[in-house]
Protein backbone atom coordinates (compact mmCIF):
# COMPACT_ATOMS: atom_id res chain seq x y z
CA UNK A 1 0.00 0.00 0.00
CA UNK A 2 1.41 3.37 -0.93
CA UNK A 3 1.86 5.95 1.80
CA UNK A 4 -0.61 8.34 0.17
CA UNK A 5 -3.31 5.67 0.19
CA UNK A 6 -2.51 5.10 3.83
CA UNK A 7 -2.92 8.76 4.74
CA UNK A 8 -6.24 9.00 2.93
CA UNK A 9 -7.56 6.07 4.91
CA UNK A 10 -9.10 7.15 8.18
CA UNK A 11 -6.78 6.57 11.09
CA UNK A 12 -8.33 3.97 13.38
CA UNK A 13 -5.67 4.04 16.04
CA UNK A 14 -7.03 5.98 19.03
CA UNK A 15 -3.59 6.78 20.30
CA UNK A 16 -2.29 8.25 17.09
CA UNK A 17 -5.54 10.14 16.57
CA UNK A 18 -5.23 11.72 20.01
CA UNK A 19 -1.56 12.57 19.33
CA UNK A 20 -2.37 14.14 15.98
CA UNK A 21 -5.24 16.23 17.30
CA UNK A 22 -3.28 17.45 20.32
CA UNK A 23 0.52 17.28 20.46
CA UNK A 24 1.04 17.50 16.72
CA UNK A 25 -1.08 20.61 16.34
CA UNK A 26 1.53 22.56 18.26
CA UNK A 27 5.25 23.00 18.15
CA UNK A 28 7.26 23.58 21.33
CA UNK A 29 7.74 27.18 20.16
CA UNK A 30 3.93 27.67 20.04
CA UNK A 31 3.50 26.38 23.58
CA UNK A 32 6.36 28.28 25.20
CA UNK A 33 7.19 31.11 22.80
CA UNK A 34 10.25 33.33 23.16
CA UNK A 35 9.03 35.74 20.52
CA UNK A 36 5.68 37.10 19.40
CA UNK A 37 4.34 38.82 16.28
CA UNK A 38 5.41 42.46 16.35
CA UNK A 39 1.81 43.65 16.90
CA UNK A 40 1.66 41.93 20.29
CA UNK A 41 2.68 45.16 21.95
CA UNK A 42 -0.19 46.61 23.92
CA UNK A 43 -1.24 46.92 27.55
CA UNK A 44 -4.39 44.96 26.76
CA UNK A 45 -2.47 41.69 26.48
CA UNK A 46 -1.51 41.95 30.13
CA UNK A 47 -5.06 41.31 31.33
CA UNK A 48 -5.27 37.68 30.20
CA UNK A 49 -2.07 36.92 32.05
CA UNK A 50 -3.22 38.87 35.11
CA UNK A 51 -6.44 36.81 35.09
CA UNK A 52 -4.38 33.60 35.17
CA UNK A 53 -2.19 35.03 37.93
CA UNK A 54 -5.29 35.89 40.00
CA UNK A 55 -6.61 32.37 39.45
CA UNK A 56 -3.32 30.94 40.70
CA UNK A 57 -3.53 33.22 43.73
CA UNK A 58 -7.12 32.06 44.31
CA UNK A 59 -6.10 28.41 44.21
CA UNK A 60 -3.16 29.00 46.54
CA UNK A 61 -5.07 31.03 49.16
CA UNK A 62 -8.03 28.66 48.81
CA UNK A 63 -5.82 25.66 49.53
CA UNK A 64 -4.41 27.43 52.58
CA UNK A 65 -7.99 28.04 53.78
CA UNK A 66 -8.71 24.30 53.55
CA UNK A 67 -5.95 23.46 56.02
CA UNK A 68 -7.86 24.00 59.24
CA UNK A 69 -11.43 23.72 58.05
CA UNK A 70 -14.30 26.10 57.33
CA UNK A 71 -14.45 27.77 60.77
CA UNK A 72 -10.74 28.51 61.01
CA UNK A 73 -10.92 31.99 59.51
CA UNK A 74 -13.56 33.13 62.01
CA UNK A 75 -11.27 32.55 64.98
CA UNK A 76 -7.70 32.98 63.73
CA UNK A 77 -6.13 36.21 62.51
CA UNK A 78 -3.90 34.24 60.16
CA UNK A 79 -6.98 32.49 58.79
CA UNK A 80 -8.76 35.82 58.45
CA UNK A 81 -5.82 37.26 56.52
CA UNK A 82 -5.90 34.41 54.03
CA UNK A 83 -9.66 34.83 53.72
CA UNK A 84 -9.03 38.50 52.86
CA UNK A 85 -6.38 37.47 50.32
CA UNK A 86 -8.86 35.03 48.81
CA UNK A 87 -11.60 37.70 48.63
CA UNK A 88 -9.38 40.37 47.09
CA UNK A 89 -7.96 37.89 44.61
CA UNK A 90 -11.54 37.17 43.47
CA UNK A 91 -12.27 40.86 43.04
CA UNK A 92 -9.06 41.32 41.02
CA UNK A 93 -9.76 38.13 39.04
CA UNK A 94 -13.11 39.47 37.85
CA UNK A 95 -11.87 42.99 37.13
CA UNK A 96 -9.03 41.61 35.02
CA UNK A 97 -11.30 39.11 33.30
CA UNK A 98 -13.89 41.71 32.35
CA UNK A 99 -11.25 44.08 30.93
CA UNK A 100 -9.80 41.10 29.04
CA UNK A 101 -13.26 40.17 27.72
CA UNK A 102 -14.04 43.63 26.38
CA UNK A 103 -10.50 44.01 25.06
CA UNK A 104 -10.97 40.82 23.04
CA UNK A 105 -14.35 42.09 21.87
CA UNK A 106 -13.00 45.35 20.49
CA UNK A 107 -10.12 43.44 18.87
CA UNK A 108 -12.70 41.10 17.25
CA UNK A 109 -10.37 38.42 18.56
CA UNK A 110 -12.63 35.65 17.26
CA UNK A 111 -11.36 36.27 13.72
CA UNK A 112 -9.46 33.57 11.86
CA UNK A 113 -11.06 30.45 13.32
CA UNK A 114 -10.80 31.64 16.90
CA UNK A 115 -14.50 31.24 17.75
CA UNK A 116 -13.71 28.36 20.11
CA UNK A 117 -11.33 30.62 22.02
CA UNK A 118 -14.10 33.16 22.52
CA UNK A 119 -16.64 30.51 23.51
CA UNK A 120 -14.31 28.86 26.04
CA UNK A 121 -13.72 32.36 27.43
CA UNK A 122 -17.45 32.84 27.98
CA UNK A 123 -17.60 29.38 29.57
CA UNK A 124 -14.78 30.37 31.90
CA UNK A 125 -16.68 33.56 32.79
CA UNK A 126 -19.93 31.69 33.52
CA UNK A 127 -18.38 28.90 35.58
CA UNK A 128 -16.31 31.44 37.50
CA UNK A 129 -19.50 33.28 38.48
CA UNK A 130 -21.08 30.07 39.77
CA UNK A 131 -17.88 29.15 41.59
CA UNK A 132 -17.80 32.60 43.21
CA UNK A 133 -21.43 32.23 44.31
CA UNK A 134 -20.66 28.92 46.02
CA UNK A 135 -17.71 30.64 47.66
CA UNK A 136 -20.00 33.31 49.08
CA UNK A 137 -22.32 30.52 50.27
CA UNK A 138 -19.63 28.83 52.36
CA UNK A 139 -18.47 31.85 54.34
CA UNK A 140 -20.47 30.37 57.24
CA UNK A 141 -21.46 33.83 58.47
CA UNK A 142 -24.46 36.14 58.20
CA UNK A 143 -23.69 37.12 54.62
CA UNK A 144 -23.62 33.50 53.46
CA UNK A 145 -26.87 32.73 55.28
CA UNK A 146 -28.59 35.68 53.66
CA UNK A 147 -27.26 34.93 50.17
CA UNK A 148 -28.33 31.28 50.55
CA UNK A 149 -31.92 32.21 51.40
CA UNK A 150 -32.10 34.73 48.54
CA UNK A 151 -30.37 32.69 45.84
CA UNK A 152 -32.51 29.61 46.50
CA UNK A 153 -35.53 31.34 44.90
CA UNK A 154 -33.67 31.91 41.64
CA UNK A 155 -32.51 28.31 41.40
CA UNK A 156 -35.89 26.94 42.54
CA UNK A 157 -37.60 29.03 39.87
CA UNK A 158 -35.61 27.14 37.22
CA UNK A 159 -36.18 23.73 38.79
CA UNK A 160 -32.46 23.57 39.68
CA UNK A 161 -32.87 24.25 43.40
CA UNK A 162 -34.05 20.71 44.04
CA UNK A 163 -30.57 19.48 43.07
CA UNK A 164 -28.32 22.43 43.89
CA UNK A 165 -29.69 23.48 47.28
CA UNK A 166 -28.04 26.73 48.36
CA UNK A 167 -29.23 26.09 51.94
CA UNK A 168 -27.17 22.89 52.09
CA UNK A 169 -23.82 24.24 53.27
CA UNK A 170 -22.09 20.87 52.99
CA UNK A 171 -23.02 20.62 49.33
CA UNK A 172 -21.82 24.16 48.64
CA UNK A 173 -18.48 23.46 50.36
CA UNK A 174 -17.83 20.39 48.26
CA UNK A 175 -18.81 22.15 45.04
CA UNK A 176 -16.68 25.17 45.80
CA UNK A 177 -13.61 23.34 47.04
CA UNK A 178 -13.54 20.38 44.70
CA UNK A 179 -15.74 20.20 41.64
CA UNK A 180 -16.05 23.80 40.41
CA UNK A 181 -12.38 24.86 40.65
CA UNK A 182 -11.56 21.74 38.67
CA UNK A 183 -14.08 22.71 35.99
CA UNK A 184 -12.80 26.30 35.82
CA UNK A 185 -9.22 25.04 35.70
CA UNK A 186 -9.89 22.67 32.82
CA UNK A 187 -11.75 25.33 30.84
CA UNK A 188 -8.96 27.88 31.37
CA UNK A 189 -6.27 25.40 30.29
CA UNK A 190 -8.33 24.59 27.21
CA UNK A 191 -8.78 28.33 26.49
CA UNK A 192 -5.07 29.01 26.73
CA UNK A 193 -4.07 25.99 24.65
CA UNK A 194 -6.41 27.24 21.93
CA UNK A 195 -4.73 30.66 22.03
CA UNK A 196 -1.25 29.14 21.87
CA UNK A 197 -2.25 26.82 19.05
CA UNK A 198 -3.74 29.57 16.87
CA UNK A 199 -1.26 32.28 17.71
CA UNK A 200 -2.34 35.75 18.76
CA UNK A 201 -4.91 37.29 16.44
CA UNK A 202 -3.43 39.95 14.10
CA UNK A 203 -4.69 43.55 14.12
CA UNK A 204 -7.75 44.59 12.17
CA UNK A 205 -6.22 46.11 9.06
CA UNK A 206 -7.53 49.14 7.33
CA UNK A 207 -7.74 47.74 3.89
CA UNK A 208 -7.99 44.09 4.72
CA UNK A 209 -10.46 42.47 2.40
CA UNK A 210 -10.80 39.69 4.89
CA UNK A 211 -13.16 40.77 7.58
CA UNK A 212 -12.65 37.28 8.86
CA UNK A 213 -16.01 36.38 10.27
CA UNK A 214 -16.39 33.66 12.75
CA UNK A 215 -14.47 31.08 10.78
CA UNK B 1 2.50 49.66 2.87
CA UNK B 2 -0.42 48.18 4.67
CA UNK B 3 -0.35 44.43 4.80
CA UNK B 4 -3.35 42.33 4.12
CA UNK B 5 -3.46 39.62 6.70
CA UNK B 6 -5.47 36.48 6.85
CA UNK B 7 -6.03 36.02 10.57
CA UNK B 8 -6.45 32.27 10.23
CA UNK B 9 -2.94 31.80 8.78
CA UNK B 10 0.14 31.48 10.88
CA UNK B 11 1.92 34.84 11.23
CA UNK B 12 4.94 35.21 9.00
CA UNK B 13 5.59 38.92 9.50
CA UNK B 14 8.00 40.67 11.85
CA UNK B 15 8.34 39.41 15.42
CA UNK B 16 9.58 40.84 18.69
CA UNK B 17 11.31 39.10 21.59
CA UNK B 18 9.02 37.91 24.34
CA UNK B 19 9.44 35.83 27.52
CA UNK B 20 6.15 34.14 28.42
CA UNK B 21 7.42 32.58 31.67
CA UNK B 22 8.95 35.83 32.91
CA UNK B 23 5.74 37.71 32.15
CA UNK B 24 3.74 35.05 34.03
CA UNK B 25 5.99 35.20 37.08
CA UNK B 26 5.85 39.01 37.15
CA UNK B 27 2.04 38.87 36.89
CA UNK B 28 1.83 36.48 39.86
CA UNK B 29 4.06 38.75 41.95
CA UNK B 30 2.00 41.82 40.97
CA UNK B 31 -1.28 40.12 41.91
CA UNK B 32 0.19 38.79 45.18
CA UNK B 33 1.32 42.29 46.13
CA UNK B 34 -2.01 43.85 45.11
CA UNK B 35 -4.13 41.23 46.93
CA UNK B 36 -1.83 41.29 49.97
CA UNK B 37 -1.92 45.09 50.10
CA UNK B 38 -5.70 45.27 49.75
CA UNK B 39 -6.04 42.60 52.47
CA UNK B 40 -3.82 44.50 54.90
CA UNK B 41 -5.62 47.77 54.14
CA UNK B 42 -9.23 46.60 54.02
CA UNK B 43 -9.30 43.06 55.47
CA UNK B 44 -12.63 41.27 54.80
CA UNK B 45 -16.05 41.34 56.43
CA UNK B 46 -17.26 38.65 58.80
CA UNK B 47 -20.62 39.32 60.44
CA UNK B 48 -21.40 36.44 62.75
CA UNK B 49 -23.92 33.86 61.59
CA UNK B 50 -27.35 34.07 63.21
CA UNK B 51 -29.15 31.17 64.82
CA UNK B 52 -32.64 30.41 66.02
CA UNK B 53 -31.13 30.99 69.46
CA UNK B 54 -29.88 34.50 68.65
CA UNK B 55 -33.17 35.30 66.89
CA UNK B 56 -35.37 34.21 69.82
CA UNK B 57 -33.18 36.02 72.34
CA UNK B 58 -32.90 39.26 70.37
CA UNK B 59 -36.41 39.52 69.02
CA UNK B 60 -38.69 37.10 70.87
CA UNK B 61 -41.83 38.84 69.58
CA UNK B 62 -40.81 38.30 65.96
CA UNK B 63 -39.94 34.68 66.70
CA UNK B 64 -43.37 34.10 68.22
CA UNK B 65 -45.16 35.75 65.30
CA UNK B 66 -43.18 33.70 62.78
CA UNK B 67 -43.69 30.40 64.64
CA UNK B 68 -47.44 31.12 64.81
CA UNK B 69 -47.34 31.89 61.09
CA UNK B 70 -45.81 28.46 60.45
CA UNK B 71 -48.77 26.87 62.25
CA UNK B 72 -51.26 29.07 60.41
CA UNK B 73 -49.58 28.29 57.08
CA UNK B 74 -49.04 31.96 56.26
CA UNK B 75 -45.23 32.18 56.10
CA UNK B 76 -43.20 32.09 52.90
CA UNK B 77 -41.97 28.54 53.42
CA UNK B 78 -45.40 27.29 54.57
CA UNK B 79 -46.83 28.40 51.22
CA UNK B 80 -43.75 27.80 49.07
CA UNK B 81 -44.55 24.73 46.99
CA UNK B 82 -41.83 22.79 45.14
CA UNK B 83 -39.18 21.69 45.90
CA UNK B 84 -40.23 21.75 49.59
CA UNK B 85 -43.97 21.00 49.73
CA UNK B 86 -47.27 21.11 47.84
CA UNK B 87 -48.51 24.27 49.52
CA UNK B 88 -48.12 26.65 46.59
CA UNK B 89 -47.22 27.18 42.95
CA UNK B 90 -43.83 28.37 41.80
CA UNK B 91 -43.20 31.11 39.24
CA UNK B 92 -43.83 30.20 35.62
CA UNK B 93 -42.62 31.19 32.19
CA UNK B 94 -45.65 30.99 29.95
CA UNK B 95 -46.57 27.30 29.87
CA UNK B 96 -43.27 26.32 31.52
CA UNK B 97 -43.66 25.46 35.20
CA UNK B 98 -40.05 24.55 35.86
CA UNK B 99 -40.28 24.88 39.62
CA UNK B 100 -43.44 22.82 39.98
CA UNK B 101 -42.39 20.14 37.51
CA UNK B 102 -39.45 18.93 39.60
CA UNK B 103 -41.86 18.17 42.43
CA UNK B 104 -41.07 17.85 46.11
CA UNK B 105 -37.39 16.92 46.34
CA UNK B 106 -36.43 18.40 49.69
CA UNK B 107 -39.55 17.76 51.79
CA UNK B 108 -40.17 20.49 54.36
CA UNK B 109 -43.51 20.77 56.14
CA UNK B 110 -42.99 23.93 58.21
CA UNK B 111 -45.75 23.49 60.83
CA UNK B 112 -44.64 19.94 61.60
CA UNK B 113 -40.91 20.26 61.00
CA UNK B 114 -40.31 23.63 62.66
CA UNK B 115 -42.81 23.44 65.53
CA UNK B 116 -44.60 20.15 66.20
CA UNK B 117 -41.74 17.63 65.90
CA UNK B 118 -39.19 19.69 67.86
CA UNK B 119 -41.75 20.15 70.69
CA UNK B 120 -42.08 16.38 70.97
CA UNK B 121 -38.30 16.11 71.40
CA UNK B 122 -38.52 18.47 74.34
CA UNK B 123 -39.97 15.76 76.57
CA UNK B 124 -41.99 18.34 78.48
CA UNK B 125 -45.46 17.47 79.78
CA UNK B 126 -47.14 20.76 78.85
CA UNK B 127 -45.62 20.87 75.41
CA UNK B 128 -46.60 17.27 74.69
CA UNK B 129 -50.15 17.87 75.89
CA UNK B 130 -50.44 20.95 73.67
CA UNK B 131 -49.15 19.00 70.68
CA UNK B 132 -51.61 16.17 71.41
CA UNK B 133 -54.51 18.64 71.34
CA UNK B 134 -53.14 20.13 68.12
CA UNK B 135 -52.74 16.75 66.43
CA UNK B 136 -56.24 15.65 67.44
CA UNK B 137 -57.86 18.69 65.80
CA UNK B 138 -58.95 19.02 62.16
CA UNK B 139 -56.79 21.09 59.81
CA UNK B 140 -59.55 23.72 59.71
CA UNK B 141 -59.58 23.98 63.47
CA UNK B 142 -55.78 24.17 63.61
CA UNK B 143 -55.72 27.00 61.08
CA UNK B 144 -58.47 28.84 62.94
CA UNK B 145 -56.58 28.67 66.25
CA UNK B 146 -53.27 29.72 64.74
CA UNK B 147 -54.76 32.54 62.64
CA UNK B 148 -56.67 34.04 65.56
CA UNK B 149 -53.53 33.90 67.68
CA UNK B 150 -51.53 35.51 64.89
CA UNK B 151 -54.12 38.32 64.71
CA UNK B 152 -54.01 38.82 68.46
CA UNK B 153 -50.20 38.94 68.47
CA UNK B 154 -50.32 41.41 65.61
CA UNK B 155 -52.60 43.72 67.57
CA UNK B 156 -50.61 43.36 70.78
CA UNK B 157 -47.81 45.60 69.55
CA UNK B 158 -44.89 43.29 70.11
CA UNK B 159 -46.01 41.01 72.92
CA UNK B 160 -44.56 37.50 73.14
CA UNK B 161 -47.87 36.08 74.31
CA UNK B 162 -51.51 37.11 74.51
CA UNK B 163 -54.04 35.81 77.05
CA UNK B 164 -56.82 33.69 75.54
CA UNK B 165 -59.76 35.70 76.92
CA UNK B 166 -62.31 34.35 74.44
CA UNK B 167 -60.96 30.80 74.38
CA UNK B 168 -60.14 30.83 70.67
CA UNK B 169 -56.42 30.04 70.40
CA UNK B 170 -56.53 26.37 71.43
CA UNK B 171 -53.10 24.88 72.18
CA UNK B 172 -51.27 27.40 70.00
CA UNK B 173 -50.04 29.83 72.71
CA UNK B 174 -48.71 26.91 74.75
CA UNK B 175 -46.93 25.38 71.76
CA UNK B 176 -45.41 28.66 70.68
CA UNK B 177 -44.18 29.65 74.11
CA UNK B 178 -42.64 26.21 74.66
CA UNK B 179 -40.93 26.55 71.28
CA UNK B 180 -39.66 30.00 72.27
CA UNK B 181 -38.15 28.55 75.43
CA UNK B 182 -36.56 25.78 73.43
CA UNK B 183 -35.16 28.21 70.86
CA UNK B 184 -33.69 30.49 73.54
CA UNK B 185 -31.55 27.68 74.90
CA UNK B 186 -30.27 26.72 71.44
CA UNK B 187 -31.99 23.34 71.54
CA UNK B 188 -34.15 24.18 68.52
CA UNK B 189 -31.07 24.78 66.35
CA UNK B 190 -29.92 21.29 67.22
CA UNK B 191 -33.35 19.79 66.70
CA UNK B 192 -33.70 21.25 63.19
CA UNK B 193 -30.19 20.50 61.94
CA UNK B 194 -30.09 16.91 63.20
CA UNK B 195 -33.57 15.94 62.05
CA UNK B 196 -32.23 14.28 58.87
CA UNK B 197 -28.73 13.12 59.79
CA UNK B 198 -26.91 12.99 63.13
CA UNK B 199 -23.90 14.93 61.79
CA UNK B 200 -25.39 17.99 60.12
CA UNK B 201 -23.98 19.68 57.02
CA UNK B 202 -27.36 20.78 55.69
CA UNK B 203 -29.06 23.88 57.11
CA UNK B 204 -32.16 23.90 54.93
CA UNK B 205 -34.67 23.77 57.79
CA UNK B 206 -33.25 26.37 60.20
CA UNK B 207 -32.50 28.70 57.28
CA UNK B 208 -35.99 28.41 55.84
CA UNK B 209 -37.41 29.13 59.29
CA UNK B 210 -35.09 32.13 59.73
CA UNK B 211 -35.92 33.39 56.26
CA UNK B 212 -39.59 33.49 57.25
CA UNK B 213 -38.70 36.10 59.88
CA UNK B 214 -39.51 39.61 58.82
CA UNK B 215 -38.55 41.46 61.98
CA UNK B 216 -35.13 39.91 62.57
CA UNK B 217 -33.39 38.22 59.63
CA UNK B 218 -34.77 40.39 56.81
CA UNK B 219 -34.41 43.46 58.97
CA UNK B 220 -30.72 42.75 59.62
CA UNK B 221 -30.23 42.26 55.89
CA UNK B 222 -31.91 45.49 54.90
CA UNK B 223 -29.81 47.39 57.45
CA UNK B 224 -26.82 45.95 55.57
CA UNK B 225 -28.34 47.01 52.21
CA UNK B 226 -28.71 43.36 51.21
CA UNK B 227 -32.41 43.24 50.30
CA UNK B 228 -33.55 42.42 46.80
CA UNK B 229 -34.73 45.96 46.17
CA UNK B 230 -31.35 47.23 47.37
CA UNK B 231 -29.47 45.28 44.68
CA UNK B 232 -29.42 42.35 47.12
CA UNK B 233 -26.98 39.55 46.47
CA UNK B 234 -24.36 41.56 44.64
CA UNK B 235 -23.67 43.49 47.85
CA UNK B 236 -21.61 42.50 50.87
CA UNK B 237 -22.17 43.28 54.52
CA UNK B 238 -20.56 46.60 55.46
CA UNK B 239 -19.00 48.56 52.61
CA UNK B 240 -16.95 45.77 51.08
CA UNK B 241 -17.36 45.01 47.41
CA UNK B 242 -19.51 41.92 46.90
CA UNK B 243 -20.32 39.99 43.78
CA UNK B 244 -20.32 43.10 41.61
CA UNK B 245 -20.24 40.87 38.51
CA UNK B 246 -23.88 40.07 39.31
CA UNK B 247 -24.84 43.69 38.63
CA UNK B 248 -26.83 42.93 35.49
CA UNK B 249 -28.63 40.10 37.28
CA UNK B 250 -29.56 42.41 40.20
CA UNK B 251 -30.43 45.21 37.79
CA UNK B 252 -33.43 43.41 36.29
CA UNK B 253 -35.06 43.07 39.72
CA UNK B 254 -35.00 46.87 40.04
CA UNK B 255 -37.00 47.57 36.85
CA UNK B 256 -40.36 46.72 35.36
CA UNK B 257 -41.76 44.37 34.24
CA UNK B 258 -39.65 42.20 36.54
CA UNK B 259 -39.88 44.34 39.66
CA UNK B 260 -43.55 43.72 40.28
CA UNK B 261 -43.85 40.32 38.59
CA UNK B 262 -44.65 37.22 40.60
CA UNK B 263 -42.58 35.32 38.06
CA UNK B 264 -39.53 37.59 38.37
CA UNK B 265 -37.17 34.78 39.43
CA UNK B 266 -37.93 32.63 36.40
CA UNK B 267 -37.95 35.61 34.04
CA UNK B 268 -34.64 37.03 35.23
CA UNK B 269 -32.87 33.65 35.35
CA UNK B 270 -34.09 32.84 31.82
CA UNK B 271 -33.11 36.26 30.52
CA UNK B 272 -29.62 35.99 32.03
CA UNK B 273 -29.24 32.51 30.57
CA UNK B 274 -30.15 33.84 27.12
CA UNK B 275 -27.86 36.86 27.48
CA UNK B 276 -24.94 34.63 28.47
CA UNK B 277 -25.65 32.41 25.49
CA UNK B 278 -25.71 35.49 23.25
CA UNK B 279 -22.35 36.60 24.61
CA UNK B 280 -20.95 33.23 23.58
CA UNK B 281 -22.52 33.71 20.13
CA UNK B 282 -21.25 37.29 19.56
CA UNK B 283 -18.93 36.10 16.75
CA UNK B 284 -22.03 34.89 14.86
CA UNK B 285 -24.27 37.96 15.22
CA UNK B 286 -23.92 40.05 12.02
CA UNK B 287 -24.36 43.47 13.63
CA UNK B 288 -22.50 42.79 16.85
CA UNK B 289 -19.49 41.25 15.18
CA UNK B 290 -19.10 44.31 12.93
CA UNK B 291 -19.05 46.71 15.89
CA UNK B 292 -15.28 46.44 16.47
CA UNK B 293 -14.81 47.59 12.89
CA UNK B 294 -17.27 50.49 13.17
CA UNK B 295 -16.00 51.77 16.49
CA UNK B 296 -12.25 51.67 16.08
CA UNK B 297 -11.08 51.07 19.64
CA UNK B 298 -8.60 48.66 18.06
CA UNK B 299 -6.71 51.69 16.72
CA UNK B 300 -5.97 52.52 20.34
CA UNK B 301 -5.13 48.97 21.34
CA UNK B 302 -2.69 48.40 18.50
CA UNK B 303 -1.57 52.03 18.37
CA UNK B 304 2.12 51.15 18.17
CA UNK B 305 1.54 48.72 15.35
CA UNK B 306 -0.52 51.09 13.24
CA UNK B 307 1.93 53.94 13.87
CA UNK B 308 4.79 51.77 12.72
CA UNK B 309 3.22 50.86 9.40
CA UNK B 310 2.28 54.33 8.36
C1 LIG C 1 -10.69 32.69 33.64
C2 LIG C 1 -10.82 33.56 32.70
C3 LIG C 1 -9.86 33.80 31.55
C4 LIG C 1 -8.51 33.61 31.48
C5 LIG C 1 -7.58 33.11 32.58
C6 LIG C 1 -8.09 34.01 30.16
C7 LIG C 1 -6.77 34.00 29.72
C8 LIG C 1 -6.38 34.34 28.43
C9 LIG C 1 -5.01 34.49 27.99
C10 LIG C 1 -3.78 34.35 28.88
C11 LIG C 1 -5.03 34.80 26.68
C12 LIG C 1 -3.80 35.11 25.82
C13 LIG C 1 -3.76 36.48 25.20
C14 LIG C 1 -4.11 37.65 26.06
O1 LIG C 1 -3.85 37.62 27.25
O2 LIG C 1 -4.67 38.62 25.53
C15 LIG C 1 -6.42 34.82 26.26
C16 LIG C 1 -6.85 35.06 24.99
C17 LIG C 1 -8.18 35.20 24.61
N1 LIG C 1 -9.26 35.28 25.47
FE1 LIG C 1 -9.22 34.83 27.42
N2 LIG C 1 -9.20 34.40 29.44
C18 LIG C 1 -10.29 34.29 30.25
C19 LIG C 1 -11.59 34.64 29.95
C20 LIG C 1 -12.00 35.09 28.69
C21 LIG C 1 -13.31 35.60 28.38
C22 LIG C 1 -14.42 35.79 29.40
C23 LIG C 1 -13.31 35.89 27.04
C24 LIG C 1 -14.41 36.46 26.18
C25 LIG C 1 -15.64 36.19 26.29
C26 LIG C 1 -12.03 35.56 26.52
C27 LIG C 1 -11.67 35.66 25.18
C28 LIG C 1 -10.40 35.48 24.70
C29 LIG C 1 -10.03 35.48 23.29
C30 LIG C 1 -11.00 35.64 22.10
C31 LIG C 1 -8.64 35.29 23.23
C32 LIG C 1 -7.79 35.16 21.98
C33 LIG C 1 -7.08 36.41 21.67
C34 LIG C 1 -6.12 36.30 20.54
O3 LIG C 1 -6.06 35.31 19.82
O4 LIG C 1 -5.40 37.26 20.37
N3 LIG C 1 -11.23 35.09 27.54
N4 LIG C 1 -7.21 34.55 27.35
Amino acid sequence: MSSSAQSVKKDKNWTSRLRKSTLETMEPQDLLPDNQPAYVASWIYVFGVLTIASLLMLITTGLILTLEGPSWWHISSVGHFFNSMHLWSVELFFVFMVVHLWGKFWMAAWRGKRTATWVTGVLAFGTSIITALTGYLIQTNFDSQWIATQAKDGFNAMGIGAFFNTLNTGQAILLHVALLPLVVGVIVIWHILLVRRKGVVPPIDNDSTIEGGAF
Amino acid sequence: MVMKVDPSKKWTGPVRPYDIIKEGVIAVVVVAVLAGGLSLLFSSPDDKAVTLKSWSNNNAADFVVTATGELAGTTTSAGYGAPYNHAGNGPTLGPLKLQDWVGVHIPVDPANDFVVKPLLMLNDGNATAAVDTWNAATVDQQTKWASSYADALGKSGGATSVADAKNQFGPVPGMVSSLLGMAKTGALDGALTTSETPLPTDFTKPLLFLADSEGYFADMASKQHLSGDQWGVMNETGSWPGQSWLWLFSFWYQVEPFKSSGNADTLVMTLMGLLTLSLALFPFFPIIRKLPYKIPIHRLIWKKWYARKL
